[in-house]
């Protein structure tokens, strides 16, 4: 193990440095689950070591050391039109922004109290009004994994997005969360979002990253959710960020007995990214549905990690994950189901299909199955090839010229994942970014002046 | 339904492990550890060339600044490599200059099946090189081989006999510093078989090596080395069984195939090695490095394997497709029961074009035993047209025992196809119940269920290893329902 590298000692050191600074831009709850985490970093091995589970995705720990380190929520100038024009058209949703880590408030408001009790804001200031919620939530699923960044984040974090939705409210309007990066300098940014649904409650969550400048963030993320019985969540990340943007997120879900989650991790754009997603269902009659899809060109590298615990009996799993690789791009999959003891009458199935388009471009999968239950149907299929050459030849044969029909059958392959988008709005824009994307075009929300920043 | 079940698993429990029995044979064993001057002592006493010994001392430094692996699914306890004693044997060794062999050693093996005696075979059967412990007893045959050109014989003799090919092809499949088990084995290793095949020879008889640990406290460490010259072909079968103890032994073990242009070599093995008790006391650590790489255009590689034994399997038989339009296929069936832990699987790297391979694997598990798949299937950006097929299905009897699958994919060419699936379950109610309804027990229902679920790996074993391995998993698991 290289020492002058140890990514664990540096963040131990910027936490002890910056304390006071840390300390005084978060909330007490916050504060109080830094020790363990720090304890913890001292056991764990640093990330930027090659382990089982970074096996394909190194942390870039160059670029991570190039990176200011600021404790301190900075203002920025964009002004809230400008933030609108970038919301999808048709789509209505609450917005909750963060810059750099902290919580943006458009009108100075924290926390945001929609009709019917549903809480929408800063987390560290929900901390403040309502600990005893926060606190029966904060900081308990994301321990479950030993995972260094994730130690680095409840370490160092001071703020993120807290949503509640209590009981049997359906809530018809999605939340879309904007996390915006800025700022001259390569930028390290944290944030962590809490959301719970109380039960029977339903809700769409979308997330979005932008970068606003040219430089080389890195930032980590952590997402707790918590689905009480029988609540609903549709959950869309979608990652559009440049090429020198790292990005690492971890998502936790607690899916309780007869929750449904649905998941999609789009990441269309950015330079390093790497998905951490971990599904346990924990009660009985839990559903889950996980999608994602990659579309990586130049040099980016695309990583999802998915993670779904059959913890008690009775539950499903899906999962579609796809990716095409053009130009010199890297993907890996790394998908694991773990069914424990006990959890009898488990349907879990997982498959995820790849593209090459060029010999330069490569893939890594790692699909796999940890049994400990007999009464089980489990099963997963991982593909690594081409366009089929017979649907090619097809679609040529009725006189379409060989770029449509490739974009054509990628598009279709593609809108496998897209269409289990459960808001219209939504699924027709990602068609459409998809659409452009595969054409070569400018690929962002190209209506949006904060995000034609030049690359 | 379930106290039905427990009373027939107790029975299978109960069921003894037919090659358990001990030998009473005058074994020279040196005393446990191991230094620097114990791998002086081993090459000396196999009256060594220089070379050797310089071989065994580069490996052995190798190995001390190794680690063993821990990425395994595996649960295993500390070995301490010093209790162990690294050469046992028999005093009375090999045949003497009539061919006679020491009676109790020719009971031991008539008592597991294998005669030494070539008169008592038919003809154009297998040829045997029967390995006790640390040496080779008698290799049969070797004469009627010659004639066609072909070396079979104890490795001990190939270092001695044909130095030069061993030197050119010994640890250039596995290197000595390949993994913590295959640098010990290349530091220590007694004995083994040694095999070539000539330029365009098709070898008419089946080649087998049979394995047999018999001394306590002691670990076998064989090195196998199949040569395959151009347009040749083979076939090679390994069998192996230990006796019943107490204390867990070691079993490291290389084997290293080459297979040159247009040559085929076929090469199965059914595992038997004690698997330990049913509270999981005792049984063999079977840690082994195979590896085989196809050298040579449109060359053919084929490893068959039916694990049943071994309290710890770690395993990974696997092919470097180097050639252009070379295949390599894996057939494997894998059972563990009781307290059995196995992590078996392959390694397919393809670098020439149009290379291709074809994984089938089929794993069982009982008890309270876990059973992993591993695999990497691995395409590198030259190989054009690589294309491969993997299939990795979990069968599941009783609710304490693990099925685990991990496959890697890595492909870096885009005219590769690599397609990996798997599935997991138990033994379907609607299948019994089909069964029962013509009349067939529970019992028989199972045996027929399993045995279709392997048969298509037992089909591509030799005639003489598809009754033993077909008996094998009815013993293994008779009466298991899931």
């Amino acid at each position: 193990m290289n020492i002058n590298s140890n990514i664990n000692r540096e963040a131990i050191g910027l936490f002890h440095s910056n304390s006071s600074t840390i300390e005084s831009h978060s909330s007490r709850l916050l504060n109080q689950h830094r020790a363990q985490a720090l304890e913890l970093l001292e056991q764990l091995p640093s990330p930027d070591v090659k382990s089982e589970a970074y096996r394909y995705s190194l942390f870039p720990a160059e670029r991570w050391m190039r990176c200011q380190k600021v404790f301190a929520p900075i203002t920025c100038d964009i002004s809230t039109d400008d933030i609108f024009r970038c919301n999808l058209p048709n789509l209505h949703a609450h917005l909750a922004l963060t810059l750099n880590g902290f919580y943006y408030a458009v009108d100075a408001e924290r926390l945001q109290k929609l009709p019917q009790g549903v809480i929408v804001g800063s987390l560290a200031q929900a901390a403040i009004e309502y600990p005893d919620l926060v606190a029966k939530h904060y900081n308990i699923l994301a321990p479950n994994v030993s995972d260094s960044l994730v130690a680095i984040n409840t370490a160092l974090v001071q703020d993120g997005i807290f949503v509640y939705i209590p009981r049997n409210v359906v809530m018809e309007q999605p939340i879309q969360i904007i996390n915006m990066l800025q700022g001259v300098e390569p930028q390290f940014v944290q944030y962590r979002n809490l959301i719970v649904l109380e039960e029977n409650s339903q809700a769409h969550l979308l997330v979005c990253n932008h970068t606003l400048s040219p430089a080389a963030f890195v930032s980590n993320a952590v997402t707790e959710i918590v689905a009480a019985p029988n609540a609903v969540l549709n959950l869309v990340l979608t990652q559009n960020e440049h090429n020198q943007a790292t990005h690492i997120s971890h998502t936790h879900i607690d899916a309780q007995s007869g929750a449904r989650v649905n998941t999609h991790t789009l990441s269309l754009h950015g330079g390093f990214i790497r998905n951490n997603l971990r599904i346990a269902l924990s009660g009985e009659g839990a559903e889950a549905n996980a999608y994602g899809l990659l579309l990586a060109d130049r040099q980016q590298h695309i990583d999802n990690a998915t993670l779904i615990e059959h913890i008690v009996p009775g539950c499903t799993s899906h999962e579609l994950y796809k990716g095409i690789l053009d130009e010199d791009a890297t993907g890996a999959f790394c998908g694991s189901i773990v069914v424990h003891p006990n959890a009898q009458r488990t349907e879990a199935y997982q498959n995820c299909n790849n593209l090459l388009l060029t010999d330069t471009a490569s893939m890594n999968a790692k699909p796999q199955l940890e049994i400990y239950a007999d009464d089980v149907r489990c099963s997963h299929g991982a593909t690594v090839g081409q366009l089929d050459a017979e649907a090619m030849f097809y679609l040529r044969s009725r006189g379409i010229s060989e770029r449509q029909a490739k974009l054509l059958m990628m598009f279709g392959f593609a809108h496998d994942v897209v269409q289990h988008i459960g808001i219209a709005p939504l699924r027709e824009r990602i068609d459409e970014l998809v659409h452009k994307r595969l054409n070569g075009e400018l690929n962002r929300c190209h209506t949006c002046p904060i995000n034609t920043v030049q690359q | 339904m379930i106290d039905d079940q427990r009373d027939i698993i107790d029975e299978v429990t109960e069921a003894e492990y037919k090659y358990g029995f001990t030998s009473d044979i005058d074994t020279d064993v040196i005393p446990s550890g191991l230094s620097e001057d114990v791998v002086r002592l081993i090459s000396a006493k196999k009256q060594e060339p220089e070379w050797m010994l310089e071989f065994r001392l580069k490996a052995y430094r190798r190995w001390l600044q190794m680690k063993p692996p821990t990425w395994a699914h595996l649960k295993i306890p500390e070995i301490d490599f010093q209790a162990i004693s690294y050469y046992a044997a028999p005093r009375k060794q090999a045949a003497n200059a009539d061919g006679e062999i020491d009676p109790e050693l020719k009971a031991t093996f008539d008592k597991l099946g294998i005669p030494l005696d070539e008169q008592k075979l038919l003809s154009g059967g297998v040829a045997v090189d029967a390995v006790m412990d640390s040496t080779s007893v008698k290799t049969t045959f070797r004469e009627h081989l010659a004639e066609l050109g072909i070396i079979f014989c104890s490795m001990s003799e190939a270092i001695r006999e044909h130095p030069d090919l061993v030197r050119r092809y010994l640890a250039s499949v596995v290197p000595v510093g390949d993994n913590f088990y295959a640098a010990l084995n290349s530091a220590v290793f007694s004995d083994g078989s040694f095999c070539y095949i000539p330029k365009g020879v098709r070898c008419p008889m089946e080649l087998s090596t049979y394995f047999r640990i018999n001394a306590a406290n002691t670990g076998q460490f064989e090195r196998t080395l199949i040569v395959a010259d151009e347009g040749s072909y083979v076939s090679y079968l390994e069998g192996c069984t230990a006796p019943m103890r107490d204390e867990n032994q070691l079993h490291a073990a290389v084997v290293e195939i080459v297979v040159e242009e247009q040559a085929e070599v076929k090469y199965s093995t059914v595992q038997n090695w004690y698997p330990g008790d049913k509270d999981g006391k005792g049984g063999i650590y079977n840690f082994v490095t195979k590896r085989a790489i196809c050298k040579g255009q449109g060359s053919k590689m084929s490893w068959t394997q039916v694990e049943t034994g071994s309290a710890i399997t770690w395993k990974y038989p696997s092919c470097i497709l180097q050639g252009d339009d070379s295949y390599c296929e894996f057939y494997s069936v894998a059972v563990t029961n009781h307290h059995q832990q196995a992590d078996t699987g392959t390694k397919m790297i393809h670098l020439g074009r149009n290379t291709r391979s074809h994984i089938i694997s089929k794993g069982i598990s009982a008890g309270l035993s876990q059973n992993s798949y591993r695999g990497l299937v691995k395409v590198m950006p030259k190989a054009t047209n690589a294309r491969n097929y993997s299939q990795c299905d979990s069968l599941l009897l009783g609710d304490r025992c693990g099925a685990h699958t991990f496959p890697y994919l890595e492909v870096a060419n885009d005219s590769a196809i690599v397609e990996h699936e798997a599935t997991t379950s138990k033994i379907g109610e609607d299948q019994i119940f089909y069964c029962n309804q013509r009349g067939l027990s529970t019992e028989t229902a199972v045996g027929l269920i399993i045995n279709g679920y392997a048969k298509e790996v037992l089909n591509k074993l030799p005639m003489e290893f598809a009754v033993e391995a077909q008996k094998l998993l009815q013993i293994s698991l008779e009466g298991s329902v899931g």
